[in-house]
């Protein structure tokens, strides 16, 4: 599993984005970290080029609700990213999580989460990704040979 | 897990089950600790402290939004009896850019106040009555010497002496590298303008606090409270070392500078660690800097309650956090202290949480006893022990980063970071395993979901700024701008010192934005390293 540890904005508190991130590669996963103030777009370039299953993204400063979907937006519109897998974590207000949630993020984790229920929780959702991807690429294959027919 | 249950500090140190005169023998007491108001202060700057009626400045941290909200939540901290408050800047202003620069999207008033020209500043003090205030602290670091133009400034333009009033600027651009992220410039040019304005306020503005080097962030970022100030202490060492090299009389820029220090919530811990940076700083003043007057070799202390002791679960509990951290940087003898709100971990604080924190400062300082006497803890084996320990390892992180080449170029080379970033994992998987309880998290969980902010920054401060921004650069004379960005540039090219030519500037209204952009031609532009 690939993970791409993202800080957007111009925030630089990134002590919860680096423990986050030491966790996912104690945990086996090649962990690859933007360092401060990336851009959606430079996100969305990391995440193509490194080809990674997920993206977790940090915010603390409020900025979530404006920069989370754009750097949703921009990942899943480079080739072979639809499948991507997103989490959230920093200081995100209840009230904001569910239009988050209905945007593309899988899983909000604020301050005092235990570091393996991060962890778990996105290696069953890329797993989960990986199946559902798996199953449209045999559909797609039938109904390939299906026209060929 | 092992059979005996380890004791140890936040900060790792083994605590024994009784601490008695055998811990401490064999040293020399007397002389480590002086008396009070006296070298090596390790029981305070004062000989009566807090006992002659004045506590510590109660300054609290407020600011969000446009200037003309932040300006009445300063007014309401001061008619609350507050003595000082702080200008929370918003992210973009921290960073050199206008709040209608694409990088400021979504970040504009958030974490504080919007303030792109002296215009902003005009309306954020609008009817402050200035002679009841104490102390107004900032966040600005890369542009700190942009916030001095614009106090001077809007001091001049409002016909007040700037020296009456304590303009506290934090100006401590190093630990922004090491772990809180607002720098703009490479480090070299970072570090020239922190150097500028201690020069500055050296020369012109005495009664200000130039700089306030800070152990807050490096703490916050997973320091120990030895990694805490012997990180400070090297940062402090580079600045002050580079103002001796342009030949800057260090006592007269360094008389009213602070350190700006974490108060965490292990009370034995952090009142040693308060003792053994005054002490620490104390020797270092005099035998580094060769100051020999007492006044400059007092460390003053401003501190902030940790942010990351703050729990998003039953946050009511916060507000006992608060209590016991405001409890130990009183017996740990500060001078300026801010008690985080107990709904902070949510978002920023409402109204009522702001006042309570105020409450729980006037409460400790007013109804605990603690600051009747001097050092109240001082000769107590454990925390005369703690001292101890703690200023034998920071002489000894000192020691390597000097060797190491000083403290920009370990942060050049990321040693700090690693370290911080080693500590803080060290400390969540202590939480973890339940080896340190944190209430409400890891232990006595009540399993209700955590309640919603109440408080939001609307979106609409933005557009407003933008307006405000664009309506300024249509009615302000624009060739004194362009007059003033080319002087800025020219001496930013001879390694002046940019103090009068920012003046200037800020008073023609050249923007955040303008100045910075033009210092970027000069100095370029800082890439993050991305350790973890």
């Amino acid at each position: 599993m690939k993970v791409l540890i993202a800080k957007p904005g111009l925030d630089g508190h990134d002590r919860g984005a680096k423990v986050v991130a030491r966790a996912f590669k104690d945990a086996g996963a090649e962990v690859i970290y933007t360092g401060l103030q990336a851009t959606p777009d430079e996100i969305a370039d990391i995440a193509e080029k490194e080809h990674v299953d997920v993206v977790g993204v940090s915010l603390l400063s409020g900025a979530h609700n404006t920069l989370m979907p754009k750097v949703i937006d921009k990942v899943k519109a480079k080739e072979g990213m639809d499948k991507t897998v997103f989490i959230l974590g920093g200081i995100i207000p209840q009230q904001d999580i569910p239009a988050l949630m209905e945007k593309g993020v899988s899983g909000v984790f604020g301050p005092g989460t235990p570091l393996d229920e991060v962890v778990d929780f996105t290696f069953e959702q890329v797993a989960m990704a990986k199946a559902e991807e798996l199953a449209e690429n045999a559909a797609q294959d039938m109904t390939n040979k299906a026209s060929n027919i | 897990m092992s059979e005996e249950k380890k004791h140890t500090t936040l900060s790792g140190y083994e605590l024994k089950r009784v601490y008695t005169e055998e811990d401490i023998k064999g040293e020399d007491l007397k002389a480590q600790l002086g008396e009070p108001g006296h070298y090596p202060f390790t029981r305070g700057i004062r000989e009566n402290m807090y006992r002659d009626g004045k506590l510590w400045t109660m300054g609290q941290y407020a600011g969000f939004a446009s200037a003309e909200e932040a300006n009445k939540r300063f007014r309401y901290i001061i008619e609350q009896g507050g003595t000082g408050f702080s200008v929370a800047l918003d992210l973009p202003t921290q960073m050199g850019y206008d709040s209608d620069d694409p990088m400021s999207e979504g970040e504009v008033g958030k974490v504080g106040v919007a303030i792109d020209s002296l215009a902003d500043i005009e309306a954020l003090f609008k009817g402050i009555p200035f002679e009841k205030v104490r102390q107004i602290r900032t966040t600005a670091n890369a542009n700190s010497i942009i916030m001095l133009a614009f106090y001077v400034a809007f001091a001049k333009k409002n016909g007040i002496d700037p020296n009456s009033i304590g303009f506290f600027l934090q100006n401590d651009i190093l630990k922004e590298y090491m772990c809180r992220g607002t720098y703009i410039f490479p480090p070299a040019a970072g570090v020239k303008l922190s150097v500028d304005v201690l020069e500055y306020c050296g020369k012109h503005l005495p009664h200000w606090t130039p700089i306030a080097v800070s152990g807050y962030h490096i703490r916050e970022a997973g320091a120990t409270a030895a990694m805490e100030l012997a990180f400070t202490l090297a940062d402090m060492i580079e600045y002050y070392d580079a103002a001796v090299k342009r030949g800057v009389d260090i006592a007269a820029a360094t008389a009213n500078s602070y350190f700006f220090l974490a108060a965490q919530l292990d009370f034995l811990e952090e009142v040693a660690k308060y003792r053994a940076a005054r002490r620490l700083y104390a020797r270092i003043m005099k035998e580094r800097y060769h100051v020999t007057d007492e006044e400059t070799q007092r460390l003053k202390i401003f501190a902030f309650t940790s942010g990351s002791a703050l729990t998003a679960e039953q946050p009511i509990n916060n507000a006992v956090r608060v209590t016991i951290q405001t409890m130990a940087a009183a017996a740990g003898g500060i001078q300026t202290f801010h008690a985080s709100s107990y709904d902070e971990a949510i978002s920023l604080p409402t109204q009522q949480a702001v006042t309570l924190s105020l409450r729980t400062q006037q409460i400790v300082g007013y109804e605990s006893g603690l600051t009747e006497t001097v050092d109240p803890l001082g000769g107590s084996y454990a925390v005369e022990a703690l001292t101890n320990a703690i200023e034998k390892d920071v002489l000894e992180l000192l020691d390597t980063i000097e060797k190491k080449g000083g403290a920009m170029k370990c942060i050049e080379e990321g040693f700090q970071q690693r370290m911080l970033a080693d500590n803080a994992y060290k400390y969540q998987k202590a939480v973890d395993n339940k080896e340190r309880i944190v209430v409400g998290v890891n232990e006595f969980k009540d399993g209700k979901p955590i309640e919603p902010a109440q408080f939001t920054v609307s979106e609409e401060v933005a557009i407003k700024q933008t307006e405000k921004l664009n309506k300024l650069k249509e009615t302000r004379d624009n060739e004194r701008v362009a007059r003033a960005l080319a002087a800025i540039k020219k001496a930013a090219q001879n390694d002046e010192n940019l103090g009068d030519y920012m003046i200037e500037a800020v008073e023609a209204y050249a923007t955040i934005g303008e100045i910075c952009g033009v210092l970027k031609e000069v100095y370029g532009k800082y890439t993050p390293m991305k350790i973890y």
